[in-house]
């Protein structure tokens, strides 16, 4: 029986404390030589794809700029653009906020992107509903909760449409005969709902994939319905074994239902990886990358994010606070999605509280805990197998690496791991297609699927 | 001979298949690569070879349409239709080439100021400093109905001239002049230090040195600061195309560059005293602010042959060509001749829109070039690593930063 082959994917790293820029090795975050380095040596390690997350206004905590992470990013859009042209078979997958942007522009701009490389754009549909963020904007800031997923569907089907309004046999450019269209009037669409009231005519023709890859990344039951009805892969957080078959089996039973076979959906959740000579090495590595990457500074905004209140005062080397957090819509900490997600503060504390206590440790240790991600950890023998058994255990069909140190953190993971993942018969030895989608074995859009395209007027 | 610092600026606007609506019928046109990133690297190498300080790169928002003021497009299967983000060409194109200035156009009158000045930002750092933006208005509804925010009521008789085509284009270019303001305090939110580092106190940025820009307008609030750091020009490079009196105001109080559009070189001075004088009410009167004139070139060994070319061009799409800027028929030395008469007359640069690419392109690095230079008006290598600095614009200061 045939494994199933691992995808492989780079997160350029971003802007949270994931990323040790305090390393003597970590170079840039915004001259493009480091993503060129970084695509280069994913392309080189065969990977599906780079991503590229996305946010659209700096984090504040207590009403300031938060300055112990690396703050500042490029246009998602136009970098991927311009890797287009150092890199020939990656992928090129952007986070695209729908609640910030026009179906129209992003659908022009995917499109873009898509002829520019050859068919390798893939787009990670987002939400976000904070006036925060729409401070920056037209449109302004709030979108009620509910309306969330509502806006994100009805944005995704409506940049479907848009893309299917070409069928890809309207450019003839005949020069002989003088006729450039076989059909006047081409990229009609016209689209009426709730959120959205446009019509006219697309002006770029179809694209070599027809649209771009769709990555969801959202979780919630709605989320998880949204994604099994319309995305290709899930940009996951369930790293770890148990949690990670649980969503996979949840959400390859869900496609049956949107007429989807359970291929046609990939589950890709994130992980970061700590490599050394031998596995002892790299668990005492992987000690010192957590204690880099929680500062006792660090440490303090994370609990003041839970809190929701100023905890400057606060010693890190000691017991968490023994009051409880405070309740509020007014939220301390500004434009980090995590934060928005603390359902229920007061409950958390208390378990923190509880761990703490249990395992005698600090308020940074208890932190360092809390906030690590299923790493992998070992020897580059151990990171391939358990990579390999991972997705064997249908835990995942791959994983989005997030290095630690920026541009160079990728380059012992294709050297040393890829080999062996080679070896072992689950990852690429060439790139088999030349789209995104043909890499990540997708079935092809097909041509005006999913839109109502309308037919001009004879 | 060396050129002065005063040289002629000389500018490339690069449209689909070339600006003549046959140019894509044309033996060397390349119509069905209309859509491949080859085709752009392309020509923007071509002028590159040819020393061109900038290409700008058309677009909008609409699909071509030769019924200019309708709502919606023509019936027409026999002219090139459709295109690709312009900014995003530019990227992709911005690795391949060294030397030239990249001005994507981006139409203000519908996208988010805070999204385009991250891409030129971000445009600007990819390809190390050659980054600007062509900014262009579309009070339309046939642009409107695409994004669905807001409404155009038609121009009678589509007469920009009449009150309510003044006022339309009153309103839209005092958008554009907030829209370039946002753009700008944008890429001065970071300062250029901003990036600290500090292992010491974990800090990674000094965010004193970051900027709220609280912009307030009537079309649109803007906090700020960017997500994106200064780009390494500091500003990016701006310019308007300007055919009539209300956008050169706009160039006067808010660009770098303005393509102008006279008919003949008496049109020159007036032009030019009008968007200085725009200059001086804005404040900037010690600016320097590029006036290019635009010209569609048609080019042959000599005129007779051009207007044959033209004829030819025109018969082929069985009309006339018509067009906002002057059309020149001639030689390279006709050419050059005129050139030299509408820098004498206060022109600083002139913006060529070849009819047919690369037939047009290829004749102005390889013919109209060495002559420019020859006479001195032109430079014979690029002598900044720069947009800014080919364009004699120093890097300015950062309005946020405290001395």
């Amino acid at each position: 029986m045939t494994k199933k082959q691992v995808h492989l994917a780079a997160h350029f790293p971003g802007v949270n404390n994931t990323t040790v820029w305090s390393d003597p090795t970590s170079g840039s975050h915004i001259e493009f030589a480091s993503f060129v380095e970084f695509a280069q040596t994913a392309e080189r390690g065969l990977f599906d794809f780079l991503f590229l997350a996305e946010g659209l206004r700096l984090r504040e905590q207590g009403g300031r700029i938060y300055d112990l992470d690396v703050v500042g990013r490029p246009d998602t859009f136009t970098v991927l653009a311009a890797l287009a042209a150092v890199t020939e078979r990656l992928g090129l997958t952007g986070t695209i906020n729908s609640t910030f942007n026009e179906p129209l522009e992003v659908a022009r701009q995917f499109a873009t992107l898509d002829h520019l490389s050859g068919g390798r754009a893939a787009w990670n549909v987002v939400t976000s509903w904070d006036a925060f963020t729409g401070e920056n904007f037209r449109r302004g800031g709030y979108l009620p909760q509910d309306q969330r997923y509502e806006r994100a569907r009805t944005f995704l089907e409506t940049a479907t449409e848009i893309w299917s309004s070409w069928n890809g046999d309207e450019i003839l450019a005949d020069k002989r005969t003088g006729r450039f269209l076989t059909t006047p009037r081409p990229g009609r669409f016209a689209h009426q709902d709730a959120h959205f009231e446009i019509e006219g005519q697309f002006n770029v023709p179809r694209s070599p994939q027809g649209r771009p890859v769709i990555f969801q990344a959202g979780d919630s039951d709605e989320g998880r319905e949204f994604a099994a009805a319309s995305a290709d892969a899930i940009f996951s957080r369930y790293s770890r074994l148990d949690e990670g078959r649980t969503f996979y089996s949840d959400m390859k039973g869900r496609l049956a239902r949107h007429g989807r076979r359970p291929e046609d959906l990939l589950i890709l959740p994130a992980a970061t990886f700590v490599l050394g000579d031998t596995d002892a090495e790299a668990a005492d590595l992987a000690h010192e990358v957590r204690l880099a990457q929680v500062s006792p500074a660090t440490a303090i905004k994370f609990l003041e994010q839970l809190w929701n209140t100023d905890l400057s005062d606060h010693d890190p080397d000691g017991p968490l606070p023994a009051f409880d957090p405070v309740v509020s819509d007014e939220l301390f900490s500004k434009g980090r999605a995590s934060v928005r997600m603390n359902r229920n503060p007061v409950e958390v504390a208390r378990e923190w509280r509880e761990r703490a206590q249990a395992n005698r440790w600090s308020t940074r240790e208890l932190v360092i805990d809390v906030t690590g991600r299923q790493a992998f950890v070992g020897s580059p023998a151990s990171v391939a197998a358990e990579l390999d058994e991972f997705v064997q255990a249908d835990a995942s069909d791959g994983f989005i690496l997030v290095p630690h140190v920026t541009p160079g953190g990728l380059g012992r993971f294709v050297d040393e791991v890829v080999p062996l993942l080679q070896e072992r018969g689950v990852h690429r030895t060439a790139y088999a297609g030349a789209t995104l989608r043909e890499n990540l074995g997708l079935p092809v859009a097909p041509s005006g699927a999913g839109g109502k395209r309308v037919e001009a007027a004879s | 001979m060396s050129a002065r610092a005063d040289r002629l600026r000389l500018a490339v606007a690069l449209e689909g298949a070339g600006w003549h609506p046959a140019a894509w019928r044309e033996p060397a046109a390349r119509p069905a690569e209309l859509f491949s990133p080859r085709y752009w690297a392309d020509l923007v190498t071509e002028a590159e070879a040819g020393l061109v300080d900038l290409v700008t790169l058309e677009d909008s928002l609409t699909l071509q349409t030769s019924d200019r003021f309708g709502d919606f497009g023509d019936d027409r299967t026999d002219h090139v239709r459709g295109r690709l983000d312009a900014v995003l060409v530019a990227a992709r194109v911005a690795p391949l080439t060294r030397h030239i200035g990249l001005l994507p156009t981006a139409t203000v009158t519908h996208t988010e100021p805070f999204h385009v000045s991250k891409a030129i930002a971000t445009l600007d750092h990819v390809s190390r400093g050659r980054a600007g933006v062509h900014v262009q208005v579309a009070p339309r509804q046939r642009d409107a109905a695409l994004i669905g925010r807001r409404t155009f009521a038609p121009v009678p008789n589509g007469d920009l001239d009449s009150p309510a085509g003044q006022l339309l284009l009153h309103d839209a270019f005092d958008e554009a002049a907030d829209y370039v303001e946002v753009l700008r305090r944008l890429w001065d939110s970071w300062e250029d230090d901003a990036e600290i580092r500090d292992v010491a106190t974990g800090r990674f940025i000094d965010r004193d040195k970051l900027h709220h820009i609280d912009f307030e307008g009537r079309w649109f609030n803007v906090k700020g600061p960017s997500i994106t750091p200064r780009p390494p020009q500091g500003q990016p490079v701006v310019a308007a195309l300007a055919d009539r009196s209300i956008p050169h105001r706009l160039v006067g109080r808010s660009t770098d560059i303005g393509f102008v559009t006279p008919r003949g070189t008496g049109d020159i001075a007036p032009i030019v005293a009008e968007i200085r004088e725009a200059q001086a009410s804005a404040g900037r009167e010690g600016e320097t602010v590029h006036v290019f004139g635009d010209l569609v070139v048609v080019l042959a060994e000599s005129e007779p042959a051009a207007h044959d070319r033209l004829a030819g061009l025109d018969e082929a799409a069985g009309a006339t060509y018509r067009s906002d800027a002057r059309i020149f028929t001639g030689s390279a030395a006709e050419l050059a001749d005129l050139l030299a008469d509408w820098r004498a007359a206060g022109l600083t640069g002139v913006r060529l829109r070849p009819a047919v690419l690369p037939d047009d392109l290829q004749a102005i690095t390889r013919r109209l070039v060495p002559e420019l230079q020859r006479r001195g008006l032109f430079h014979d290598h690029y002598e900044a690593s720069t947009l800014r600095g080919l364009l004699g614009l120093p890097r300015p200061a950062n309005r946020y930063a405290t001395a």
